[in-house]
């Protein structure tokens, strides 16, 4: 109990890594940006992985009619992600402390898993709503309108995962360290249920019921 | 008969293999060496030198940056001469850098550039170069690779042995060539003998900032003095000059200036004359001269007129001064990296005259003086020699050091570059050199650590070394690879102006300070306009100032009106862009000046004086972008008693 407790405690912990690491990292670059530009996605805004490097995308994009990358304050998730991943953190860990003192159930590790998976996924499908609706919605005045082989309007939205070529950039959109720092933390969790399944047999074998 | 005709048959077929198998042999080992060389200096395309290069222009008054081994010409810095292409000298910020006692002054005649050192190596922090006409010297900031700050040298002429700098950067040294009246008066010429002064001026360099200041300047007799460089390591504390006309000629130099068989390297003790100024020595003496300063927090030059400079006699100051006897008018003054061997180079002479600083000090603690002159002792030649360098060329020049134990000397008559060794002074090759060659550089080859891979030979005659272009042909430069024993040519390339002399350094040590762009949030301009909702149009009198704002790719404002035949238009104009590479520019269309290339961060100001009444339009002469050509605009100019209204618009 105390073994599953611990590695409870310490998959919930390293959520806070989303605190200091950015979750996302988006990188462009091009034959004129040789030395490429990016984005860091973190849970509470976004930042230039340069000092300049944002400043410098929306300069760019004004030509596509792009609008500017969002500060804090415009996305309400900006205000969200830091509540849910704290509060998953918090719940973590009383259960990972809960459990080491004997207190719960192995089970409800994986309570929190499902609920955290479940947030995870929905974090993923709101971020790609907001990168297909800043990626098409453009500014019907832009300098540069661009029309796709079959005559539609070229829209510019950036990869969710992975390598795309777009107009003259080359987009490279990854998950960065605090990402990283999450699942790990998550498959601790899983490990921590599996651990404090054993446990629990073994202690069933010694006629106590956890 | 037939027999005999089948043998000789064969023998000549064979003699015929044989003599095409060596013809052979030798085209391919000629062929492989050419692409050797080739090989050398190849810099694949996207990939950087290892060296940088600051070639003085000589007479352009500029400093070209070259790459090497590839002799690919990157920048030139505008340093005495104006400009108009980065608006050096043009606009109203850098006007100020080339105020001098004689007012604006847009040329000068650049020499000898010096790289900053630490403890006698390159640390690449600044490069100083000489104006040799108006006296002045300049330092270039290696983070921006701009002038910033210049110095007017006073009680000077034809500021030539100069502007070397001492082990630690203590000082930048400049030296006059001629000889003047001190102070300047109305006096006859023929008078010169007794009356004129040399004056040897040190230059205090800020271990922080830079900043150059005249801490001293030493009165010496009436001759010229030529070069001169600082001792290294034992001999630290020390400035060598090569003097010429100790005849004190003021007429025909060439013949009354070559008459005695010696003159002297004057050995200055700067270390005892500095004390002696710590120490309250010295005269203050009234002068005049400009102080010229480039802040790049505010990006605008100033320009101070300095009156007063501290005057030092030589013979005030007990051991400040000697003179070493060294035949045939010696022009270069070089000194070895150990600090051991000064090196006089006698250009009217085959030979190279190395004196001993460890026997020099032993001649002055015995006193083995051999006359004096105005008072400063003269040394017994034989006592300071340490040996003499039977070059066989003629016309030695100047000597730089691998750091290996050689010394790669110029013969500028026989045109070659011959390579000796210290302490046996034997030569070990030479190489001819296309054609009469001045200076040489070997990166780092007038410090303690030379970087020996390479010597770069500068030539004043191409002659036929290069398409011809009408009279006035290039000058070059020539690299050799001096890694192995012998010598050899890689490259011959054109270079801007006279490249009379270079100084060399890693790519590394410097290029990682080189800034990508300026700040906004640290432009301190007066007058600069940090951003959109700062722009306006202002009127005072008929001072018209346009507080104008450049990013890509327009201008703000872009439509000017109520501007006036008469008026004084001062554009100040800031780039807001803070993209790496990406400088804007603007002309205005009649403007009596140079275009703006504003970096990015950056403020710098025109002056328009209409004179004619209409519209008339400016635009971005760098291509900034992809709408470049948008980048555009127009001023209305009205008639002088016209009441329109000043305004400045975008997008209305």
């Amino acid at each position: 109990m105390k073994k599953s407790g611990i590695i409870m405690c310490i998959g919930s912990l390293l959520l806070l890594g989303l605190f200091a690491f950015p979750l996302w990292n988006i990188m462009l670059g091009a034959p004129q940006y040789p030395i490429p530009m990016g984005m860091n996605i973190y849970i509470d805004g976004i930042q230039g992985v340069e000092e300049f490097d944002i400043q410098n995308i929306d300069g760019l994009n004004h030509y596509i009619g792009m609008k500017t990358i969002p500060k804090p304050e415009e996305m309400w998730e900006f205000r969200v992600f830091p509540m849910v991943i704290g509060g998953m953190a918090a719940i973590g860990l009383l259960l990972g402390v809960l459990r080491f003192m004997g207190k719960i159930s192995y089970k409800w590790f994986l309570g929190w898993f499902i609920v955290m998976a479940v947030l995870g996924v929905m974090g993923m499908y709101d971020f790609n709503v907001w990168l297909t609706s800043y990626g098409n919605d453009l500014d019907p005045h832009a300098i540069m309108k661009i029309t796709k082989p079959d005559g539609t309007p070229m829209t510019y939205k950036p990869p969710l995962l992975g390598f795309q070529k777009m107009l003259n950039f080359d987009v490279t959109s990854l998950p960065s360290t605090g990402a990283y720092m999450m699942f790990v933390g998550m498959l601790l969790t899983v490990v921590a249920f599996f651990i404090g399944k054993k446990e629990s047999a073994v202690m069933k074998n010694k006629g106590k019921n956890y | 008969m037939r027999k005999y005709s089948f043998i000789a048959l064969v023998a000549l077929g064979f003699a015929a293999l044989l003599n095409s198998c060596g013809k052979g042999e030798k085209s391919a080992s000629s062929g492989a060496l050419a692409s050797n060389a080739a090989e050398k200096v190849y810099v694949k395309p996207g990939t950087h030198d290892d060296f940088y290069a600051f070639v003085s222009g000589g007479f352009s008054g500029q400093l070209s940056v070259y790459g090497l081994p590839s002799g690919r010409l990157f920048k030139v810095i505008p340093v005495f001469s104006q400009d108009p292409e980065k608006a050096y000298g043009y606009n109203e910020e850098t006007k100020p850098m080339l105020n001098t006692s004689h007012g604006f002054i847009p040329w000068d005649d650049a020499h000898h550039p010096d790289i900053s050192q630490t403890n006698g190596e390159l640390d690449g922090r600044f490069v100083f170069i000489n104006g040799n006409n108006t006296p002045r010297i300049a330092k270039i900031d290696l983070t921006t690779f701009e002038t910033t700050e210049i110095i007017e040298i006073p009680n000077s002429a034809g500021n030539h042995s100069s502007s070397f700098v001492t082990e630690n950067t203590e000082y930048v040294v400049a030296g006059t060539r001629f000889s003047v009246p001190v102070p300047q008066r109305d006096m006859p010429i023929n008078e010169y003998k007794g009356n004129f002064k040399g004056a040897l001026s040190f230059i205090s360099v800020d271990p922080e900032d830079g900043g150059m200041d005249i801490k001293f300047q030493l009165m010496m007799p009436g001759f010229d003095y030529d070069l001169s460089h600082p001792g290294r390591g034992k001999s630290h504390g020390w400035f060598f000059f090569t003097t010429y006309n100790t005849e004190e000629a003021n007429t025909l130099l060439e013949v009354n200036a070559s008459q005695n068989d010696k003159d002297f390297i004057a050995a200055v003790n700067w270390k005892v004359i500095e004390e002696y100024v710590n120490n309250g020595g010295g005269t203050k003496m009234p002068a005049n001269y400009a102080h010229n300063v480039y802040d790049e927090a505010t990006h605008m030059a100033t320009s101070t007129m300095k009156k007063e400079v501290l005057v030092v006699n030589p013979i005030d100051v007990p051991g400040a001064v000697y003179f070493l006897p060294t035949p045939k008018s010696p022009h270069g003054c070089d000194v070895d990296p150990s600090g051991e061997y000064i090196i006089g180079n006698g250009k009217l002479s085959a030979d190279l005259t190395v004196h001993s600083f460890t026997k020099m000090l032993d001649v002055i603690e015995k006193k083995k003086f051999d006359g004096e002159a105005y008072g400063i002792p003269i040394l017994k030649f034989e006592d300071v020699l340490a040996g003499t360098v039977n070059s066989g060329g003629l016309g030695p020049l100047h000597t730089e050091f691998d750091g290996k134990g050689n010394a790669y000397t110029t013969f500028f008559i026989s045109s070659e570059v011959v390579k000796w060794k210290l302490d046996t002074w034997e030569v070990v090759d030479r190489q001819p050199c296309y054609y009469s060659v001045g200076h040489l550089m070997i990166p780092g080859g007038n410090s303690r650590k030379p970087f020996g891979k390479y010597v770069m030979a500068m030539n004043k005659i191409t002659k036929d070394r290069y398409l011809p272009t009408g009279p006035e042909v290039t000058q070059s430069a020539q690299l050799y690879d001096i890694s192995g024993e012998k010598m050899e040519l890689l490259l011959d390339f054109p270079t801007i102006g006279e490249p009379h002399y270079a100084a060399g350094i890693p790519a590394d040590i410097v290029k990682k300070n080189s800034k990508k762009i300026f700040k906004l949030s640290e432009n301190k301009h007066p007058h600069a306009t940090l951003n959109d909702s700062e722009v306006r149009v202002e009127r005072d009198g008929n001072v018209v100032r346009i507080y104008m704002t450049m990013i890509r790719s327009h201008f703000n404002p872009d439509n000017i009106e109520g501007v006036k035949v008469g008026d004084k238009v001062y554009f100040h104009v800031t780039n807001l862009e803070q993209d790496y590479d990406v400088p804007h520019g603007i002309s205005m269309i009649g403007a009596q000046t140079s275009e703006l290339l504003i970096m990015p961060g950056q403020t710098e100001t025109f002056v328009w004086e209409p004179k004619q009444v209409g519209v008339w339009p400016f635009y971005c002469p760098d291509f900034c972008s992809a709408l470049h050509q948008e980048m555009q605009g127009y001023v209305r100019v009205s008639p002088a008693d016209s009441d329109i209204e000043l305004t400045g618009t975008l997008g209305e």
